[in-house]
């Protein structure tokens, strides 16, 4: 099983989601991570899914993604050839003792304390996975009290655009 | 789309409602299948009013969406039914997912509460957009009027255009109630919507290549081909390369089984001749077919020396459960369109490999393994025979359609499909119960054909209210129901692989109903049969009447099995012609 991460463009209709998550559980697929939001065009959301699959299965999902009415475009997206991103919010447990390292710490991996309070720090970092996992572990003897984690988005390196070709408007009459 | 100047309106004010009716009369929809309920009514208000539709009121809405269904394999066009919302919704899921498997065009439109009671839990409320999410091409949930003719636009041609399939759309009560302005013609707004026909010419000729080359070609013809309307050009290819056709359940009639080159049905009932030529094959076309585990047994040890062509307009068709060699994504009768010129150029230039052995081996195992049966011990009515004397004595210009199990793979196998649009059944679902209304819904699409419906007495005790349809809205179907007085095909199963443990499989059907005596009561012509002897006098009776619906009990012995079969899950190698026997393959056979 390898890690795959598809940017699928869509309508940004009501129960695009829905779809698209009931799609993958009916074929049988783990979504690992899923993040929706909207793009530079108004009438298209971009949706990151991460899923652990071998590469013929994931194939037929790619294929029966496209077959989604609403669905506009899929891209896998390599991850040596694009940025991947998550955000991550954690509460850690401190002391007057342990907040200096903790604070280091934060330092060390670019993130931000954005809220303290007398026994604990609320931290913010992004970066890819790996990057958060090292955080997570370093942190993790102080104590975490509370973890919430963004799904992965991701966008292709180098000045070319998915949403280009995928929004050609297409001239059709009933 | 039938679009004339006539369906123009360059705005007209009227409700919801008459706009939904509007839109379906410019569409070109001639009938509607359906039964009122509250959330539904607006709809119907204008629409009694409708020159040009004429609604069929069903008595339960499954028969609607059956009926929707018979009415588009018949005509080709697309199927319509109609439902309140809740219960007169969910009543259409099992013909959505029946369509959804075999690829019927069809449009449901269905009632929605009130936009604003929607996610209250309502009175008849259930989320049929949710619902029907996974057994729908597409469906839509409309809340603004002004979206009415644009969507029924958009549903119409994405339930016909390329893979057919099911399209729900869900309107909401006060949508249809409220003011708007109807226009027409309307523009599409379906940009993620671009279904690939013309197939890649690369690809075609790669195709043709294997074909003229090929010792032990076979093609694989599915229902596909039909529902491109591909007949002519699949007969101008196969007699071309005089190449052996199979044709499965959902394709039958699309090549005559008259014609010398047809072997017949393949999979876990089909000929010998038809199974084992696919499993000796060096070449399958994949013509609109999507090797279905009934089609390949065991897939893994399925046709294990061919190459495989797999031309379909569904790309995640294509390698989802046998790889192909060769995948051509396209409508199937541009494919076959295009293979005729490019096989005849191989042939031109001289490639061209000799079948006379493969016809030879082909002709051998037709010969010694015909399809047939054997007559019951005590002398009881044969099933068999019943259908065989049916198909010979209607002929092959009528239009049959069968329910699900022993009877449906009987009507596959003894019947002589000669034309395309003749046989009607429920393949990919194996609905019960598909067969008295979606004959129903051939007859009122097709009026001047003659419609049996071929049922068991299990079947038609799920759905034969819709006689009472026929017999009201003069729809004269004829229905053979082959009462073997239990559930066929799952007692079969339980001979072979439970012991004959008979659990609950017993219907008792000869004794309750009285088959004859609720037909009349439904206002049909009821009639029995119980011996060979009165067979065909009694189908030459049925096929005399004409100004009502028939249904012709016939009492035939429970013991009758089908086969050829393949048991579930194990490989095409192993097909048995009866009980505990194998054919037994002459020595060339290799």
């Amino acid at each position: 099983m390898s890690k795959h991460t598809l940017s699928v463009l869509v309508e940004n209709k009501p129960g695009v989601l829905a779809r698209i998550a009931a799609l993958f559980s009916r074929r049988g697929f783990n979504i690992d991570s899923l993040a929706v939001g909207p793009t530079e065009h108004p009438a298209v959301s971009r949706m990151t899914v991460v899923v652990h699959v071998e590469d013929q299965p994931l194939e037929q999902v790619t294929k029966q993604l496209n077959k989604l009415v609403n669905v506009l475009k899929i891209v896998e997206l390599d991850s040596s050839q694009s940025v991947q991103r998550e955000l991550l919010l954690l509460k850690v447990r401190t002391d007057n003792e342990t907040r200096p390292h903790v604070l280091q710490t934060v330092e060390l991996f670019r993130a931000k304390v954005v809220d303290v309070a007398a026994d604990a720090v609320t931290i913010e970092a992004t970066g890819s996975s790996d990057k958060l996992d090292a955080l997570l572990k370093v942190l993790e003897p102080y104590g975490i009290r509370e973890l919430v984690q963004s799904g992965v988005v991701a966008v292709g390196r180098g000045p070319r655009s998915i949403t280009d070709r995928a929004l050609r408007p297409v001239d059709r009459v009933a | 789309m039938p679009q004339g100047e006539s369906t123009r309106d360059d705005g007209t004010t009227m409700s919801g409602a008459a706009s939904l009716i509007r839109s379906l009369e410019a569409v070109g929809v001639d009938t509607v299948f359906g039964i009122p309920g509250g959330a539904i009514l607006p709809a119907y208000d204008p629409m009694f009013d409708s020159q040009q539709i004429r609604h069929i009121l069903v008595r339960h809405e499954q028969g609607a969406g059956h009926a929707a269904e018979g009415y588009a394999l018949a005509t080709g066009k697309v199927g319509v039914c109609m439902a309140t919302s809740g219960p007169g919704a969910t009543n259409l899921v099992t013909p959505i997912a029946d369509a959804h498997m075999d690829s019927v065009p069809m449009v449901a439109v269905t009632g929605q509460v009130a936009s604003g009671a929607i996610g209250t839990d309502a009175f008849q409320e259930a989320d049929i957009r949710g619902i029907t999410m996974p057994i729908t091409k597409h469906n839509f949930l409309v809340t603004d009027p002004a979206e009415i003719p644009r969507t029924i636009a958009e549903a119409f041609h994405i339930a016909a255009t390329g893979r057919p399939g099911p399209v729900l759309v869900d309107v909401a009560k006060d949508t249809m109630q409220a003011t708007t302005t109807f226009r027409w013609p309307v523009e599409l707004d379906l940009p993620g919507y671009r279904p690939v026909t013309r197939p890649h010419a690369k690809q075609v000729r790669e195709a043709a290549r294997l074909m003229a080359s090929a010792k032990r070609p076979v093609l694989y013809v599915g229902g596909g081909v039909l529902r491109a309307r591909a007949w002519d050009e699949l007969r101008r290819l196969a007699e071309l390369g005089g190449f052996p056709v199979v044709t499965t359940l959902t394709a039958r009639g699309a090549f005559p089984d008259s014609h010398r080159q047809h072997l017949g049905m393949p999979g876990m009932h089909g000929s010998v001749a038809a199974v084992t030529a696919l499993q000796k094959a060096d070449l399958i076309v994949a013509l609109g077919a999507r090797f279905d585990d009934r089609v390949t047994g065991k897939l893994s040890s399925f046709a294990p020396g061919a190459t495989v062509v797999h031309a379909d307009i569904d790309p995640a068709e294509i390698s989802k459960n046998r790889t192909a060699d060769v995948p051509i994504v396209g409508d199937c009768k541009e494919v076959l369109g295009d293979l005729v010129p490019a096989v005849e150029a191989e042939f031109a230039a001289g490639t061209r490999a000799d079948l006379t052995g493969w016809w030879r081996q082909l002709d051998q195992w037709r010969e010694n393994f015909p399809l047939g049966y054997t007559p019951s011990e005590g002398g009881e009515l044969a099933p068999q025979y019943v259908i065989e004397r049916l198909g010979r004595l209607v002929g092959s210009d009528a239009v049959y359609v069968a329910g699900v199990g022993q009877h449906q793979m009987w009507a596959s196998q003894f019947i002589s499909y000669e034309r395309p649009g003749t046989w009607l059944n429920s393949g990919g679902l194996g609905t019960m119960g598909f067969a008295v209304p979606a004959a129903m819904g051939a007859k009122a699409g097709r009026p001047d054909t003659t419609v049996w419906a071929i049922d068991g007495d299990g079947c038609f005790q799920m759905t034969n209210q819709e006689l009472a349809t026929c017999a009201i809205e003069g729809i004269p179907i004829k229905v053979a129901v082959i009462n073997n007085e239990s559930l066929g095909m799952v007692r079969q199963w339980q001979t072979l692989f439970y012991e004959g443990r008979y659990s609950n499989t017993d219907l008792d059907s000869r004794r309750i109903p009285d088959f004859a005596k609720l037909s009349e009561a439904y206002g049909c012509v009821g009639l029995r049969c119980d011996t060979a002897e009165d067979v065909d006098r009694t189908i030459e009776k049925a096929m005399a009447v004409d100004d009502r619906p028939v249904v012709v009990d016939f009492g035939v012995h429970r013991d009758a099995m089908v086969w050829p079969m393949v048991a579930a899950g194990t490989s095409n190698d192993e097909i048995q012609i009866a009980r505990g026997m194998a054919p037994e393959w002459d020595r060339s056979d290799d």
